[in-house]
This record gives structure tokens, sequence and C-alpha cells, in this order.
């Protein structure tokens, strides 16, 4: 008996201990993370506090005003656009990177650098060498055209091509990220499959998509998922290559939720749409936790 | 095993595919090394391609001297480091408990730390802003640092490394009359360096390149990082020419561009581990 009870008060020094270890992360996330998603919701709620005057109970005021903006509206169309445009053409092109990379191709060395180096620039020192590819006139893209004979344009500064500008932008700086994910699955995949299809007569792309592609599954599930959230998170370019404009074909609704927040300050309503950004993550992550992972084949 | 004739069969790749392997990272490569062209020539030649052209490091001195960036370079380099040691300090300690210890609340605590991994503090701009300027803490080094302290990501990497080290070795260390905490740090830790390397340059190339936040955070020079500071200096109309843009681009990206082209390997396979989970 003696021994039970001092097994029992073992284990609960042995908590004390554990939730020591974890305080100091916990708190800073509960304050970094969960409270201010919470706080942000019961924000938005709340019109903003102007001067001496307090923020009051507004209801859905902020939601209200949310969907009656235009550019707001605008926002999650280039948004969605731009989710759309990005994320198959740098998975697509990720996984035809990785499986050159991953043949014996003369000087796979350097071809791997080239593709990958984009990854580690900062995201506007990549707008700042795009925008100069990119400037009318001057820019190399420019210079291109101009000896194709073909009439000047800019890019940047034109409502219909500035979108897709800054698609290209994110494309460049993504794929060699997601090549790396499929390189290293690429590398896991047992030689003897090669074999075996090369026996039975199996043509390459017949392999590629009857025994390479599904059991790249997994990877391209995670590869998928960030790419995702990425479309939502990643503006940093557009700060530097369009800052929305023009005439917000490039307003993306993180780069919305900076003007309304940190230029206009109406910090209530930049609440209401971190709730949206909020709700959005949350769903692609619970999306691939509770449908995706359970329908993927693991080896 | 016949291994030495199976090459035979194997489809080779063709030609075709290392001809278009190169053409595309031929393309890849074709902005930054315009960037390169750019930044080591004389302005006349930013877009004339002249192979006598005269080489010149005038862009860089001229970058240097138009803007604070030794001091954005300090702050960076705080900063990446400051974060980096809280990171690994705060994410061990959680990670040994979640991998060894069994106590009450375990898994909704650990559910705790998982949502940081869908909800990323880049999103909270505006309550986090709020929260800093309560604390006096707007503006400061220790304000764009402080939401990544706490990594879930860490937390979760950290986690599974520890649960595979065989409780064997734990055990034999106890008994050696060793404290958990030196249990932690000498069996602990030294097995899990690779996932250590990989996680700090994953979370130091993050930080070098983070903006959004430090760029609400911050608005003086002592505090501003790189990241902001290049764009603060080329967003500004006061007649910087592209030459001398380029090359403050350049120096910004060099430290992570060259810490790259040395330790490829590394880099790559830290990506790789960092992502594989």
């Amino acid at each position: 008996m003696s021994a039970s009870s001092s097994s029992i008060a073992g284990s609960g020094q042995r908590s004390i201990h554990a939730w020591l270890l974890l305080l100091p992360a916990l708190v800073l996330l509960v304050a970094f993370t969960h409270w201010p998603a919470v706080a942000t919701l019961i924000d938005s709620f709340y019109s903003t506090p102007k001067g001496a005057r307090a923020a009051v109970w507004v209801g859905a005021e902020n939601y209200q005003a949310m969907a009656e903006d235009p550019v707001f509206w605008q926002a999650v169309r280039n948004n969605l656009w731009f989710a759309a445009a990005t994320i198959p053409a740098s998975i697509g092109l990720a996984l035809l990177m990785a499986v050159w990379v991953n043949e014996r191709i003369a000087g796979r060395t350097f071809v791997r650098m080239a593709y990958f180096t984009p990854t580690v620039l900062p995201m506007i020192a990549v707008a700042n060498i795009w925008l100069f590819f990119y400037t009318p006139q001057y820019g190399l893209l420019e210079q291109v055209t101009g000896a194709l004979g073909l009439p000047s344009h800019n890019w940047l500064g034109s409502p219909s091509t500035a979108l897709g500008a800054i698609t290209l932008v994110a494309v460049w700086k993504e794929a060699g990220f997601f090549m790396i994910f499929y390189l290293a699955a690429l590398q896991t995949l047992n030689p003897s499959l090669k074999e075996a299809a090369a026996i039975e007569g199996a043509s390459r792309w017949y392999f590629f998509r009857r025994v390479q592609w599904p059991l790249l599954m997994p990877t391209t599930v995670f590869v998928l998922v960030n790419a995702v959230i990425n479309a939502f998170r990643l503006v940093d370019h557009v700060f530097i290559l369009t800052r929305g404009g023009p005439d917000n074909a490039t307003t993306l609704l993180l780069y919305h939720l900076y003007e309304v927040g940190f230029k206009f300050w109406d910090t209530a309503y930049a609440a209401a749409i971190t709730v949206v950004l909020v709700v959005v993550l949350s769903s692609v992550a619970l999306f691939q936790f509770f449908v995706l992972d359970k329908k993927v084949h693991y080896q | 095993m016949s291994h030495s004739q199976a090459p035979a069969v194997i489809y080779r790749h063709t030609w075709l595919d290392t001809v278009a392997a190169w053409l595309l990272a031929l393309l890849w490569i074709l902005p930054l090394a315009y960037a390169f062209w750019t930044a080591f020539h004389p302005s006349d030649y930013a877009i004339r391609f002249d192979l006598t052209a005269p080489w010149t490091l005038q862009n860089f001195r001229k970058a240097w001297d138009a803007a604070p960036f030794a001091r954005y370079f300090l702050n960076t380099s705080l900063l990446v480091a400051l974060i980096l040691a809280a990171q690994l300090l705060l994410s061990t300690l959680a990670a040994f408990a979640f991998a060894r210890y069994q106590f009450r609340g375990k898994n909704i605590a650990f559910a705790l730390v998982l949502v940081q991994l869908m909800i990323m503090p880049d999103i909270l701009l505006v309550e986090n802003y709020q929260t800093m300027a309560r604390l006096g803490l707007v503006d400061t080094l220790f304000a764009i640092g402080l939401p990544y302290f706490a990594s879930a990501f860490a937390i979760f990497l950290l986690r599974q490394t520890f649960m595979g080290i065989p409780k064997e070795l734990d055990e034999a260390a106890r008994v050696e009359g060793a404290s958990t905490l030196q249990i932690l740090w000498r069996v602990y830790v030294p097995l899990a360096r690779p996932v250590y390397t990989a996680f700090a340059l994953v979370s130091v190339s993050f930080h070098w390149n983070n903006f959004l936040w430090p760029l609400i955070i911050t608005n003086s020079v002592e505090s501003r990082p790189l990241t902001v500071g290049l764009q603060v200096f080329s967003s500004v109309e006061q007649g910087v020419d592209w030459s001398t843009i380029t090359a403050a681009t350049l120096m910004t990206s060099a430290p992570l561009l060259i810490g790259f082209i040395l330790f490829q390997r590394q880099f790559v396979q830290s990506f790789m581990r960092a992502g594989i989970k």
C-alpha cells in the first residue's frame, strides 16, 4: 500500500515536472497564437476605438462593411486566382525538376543548384530582382520582346498582366522548395520497381503515371497543403512590385489586411479580415487532417 | 542478385531530358545572373551586354554609404540568433516533456501546440501589434522575435526525435545518478544534433528573410532588420539607380546565398528533413 501511494506521489511530482518543462513554451504560444486568435474574433464584433471613444459592440457591422467593400471582394478574387495559378504551376514544375535531378544527367549539381537557389533568397530581394526584370524599356523582358519586334508593354503597370507577373515571381521562388520534397521521396523509392516496369515493357510515362505518381501521393499532399498556405501568406513581393496596384489588380487578402490595419488603422475591420484568413487556413489544415490523410495511400 | 545487368534494361534518360533540364536551369538562374551583371558593372552597362565591360565594386560601395546597412546587418544577425536560441531552449524542454513524461492533460497540451502549425503568427498581425504596444515593446528587436520564440514546428520535430531514442540509454544514465536535466543535456541533445542543425538552418533562413511582421512592428533604423531596410532603401524615389539597388539586394542576400553554395548538401538535407514529418 505504501508502495502504491508513493508511486502516486511520484507520478504527481512527475506531472509537475512535465508542466514546468512545458510552461515557457505554452505561455508564449497562448500569448501570441491562441489569445490573439480569440481576441481577433471578439474585436471583429466591436468598433474601432478612436481617441477617447472606446470600442463599442457593433454586432456584425464589420462583416457587413466587408461584404460591401469592393476592394475586399477584389482581393478575394485576386487571391483565388493567384492560388489557382501558383499552386499547380509550382507543384508541376517541382515534380518535373525532381524527376530530372533524380536522373544521372550531366551537370546535375549545377542544375539542382539553379532550381533551388531562389528558395534561399529573401522574397524582398527576389521582388527587387524581378522589378528590374519587368521594368518598361530597360528591363530584360522588354529587351527580349523588343528584339523579337513585339510592342513595349508595362507588365506590372497594366491591370491585365500585373497579377500574372507577381504570380510568376511566386512560382519562381517556390518550385525549387517543393522540388526538394519530391526529390527526397523519389530517392526512397525502391529501384527494383523501375527494373520490373522496364522488364514488363512499360513506357516511361506509364511507369510515372501508374507507379511513381501514386507512391508520391503523400508528398504531394504535404506539398499541396504548404502551397495553399503560402498562397494566402506570401505577400512580401507585392510591397515591392506593385503595392496592390494598378487599381487593386494585385491586392491579395493579407495585403488588404495590412492596408486596412496599418495604413487606415481601422483595427476592427482588420480583425474581421483576419478572422476570414484564419478560417481559410484552419480549414485547409483540418481538411488535410480529416480528409486527405485518411485517403492517401501510405507505403 | 543480378544488379550488374540491371542498367541495361532500365530506361535511360534521353539527351532530350538533359537538354530540357539544362534549359529550365538556365532560365531559372537568368534573373539572378542578370542581377549579378548589373551589380558588378558600371550603371552604363546595366542594360548593355558587353563582354568587355569593366567590373566594379562601386555599386556596393554606393549602396553601403547610402543607407545604414551595417546597422541592418547587425540587427538581423542579433534577431536571428536571439530567435534561434529561444526556440532551441524552449522547444527542447517542451519536446522532452511530451516525449518522456506521462501526465494529465498531455493530449490537450499537445493539441494546443499543434494549433500554431495552422494559425501562424504571420496572420495575427493586428492583435500581436496591440499586445506589443501594451507591453511597450513596439520598435524593438525583442518584439520582432517574441511571437516566434515558441515554435510548434520545433517542438513537433524534436518530440519525434526524442521518442526514437532508446529508453535504455536514459535508464543507464539515471542509474549512474544523473538528474533529469543532466540526462536531457548529455543524452538526448547530443543524439538529436542532426535535427537541431536542420531546424537551425530552416529557422535562420526563415527569419533572415521575414518581412511583414518586422515591417509593422519597427519604425526606426535601430530596430529595422535587413529586409525592411532594403524595402525602405529601394522604394524611396530619390534617384537611386538600378545598379545600386541591385547591389544592395545581392548584399542583403549574400550571407544566405554564400552559405547555401558552400553547404549545399546540408541545406538541401535540412530542408528535406524538416519537411518530412
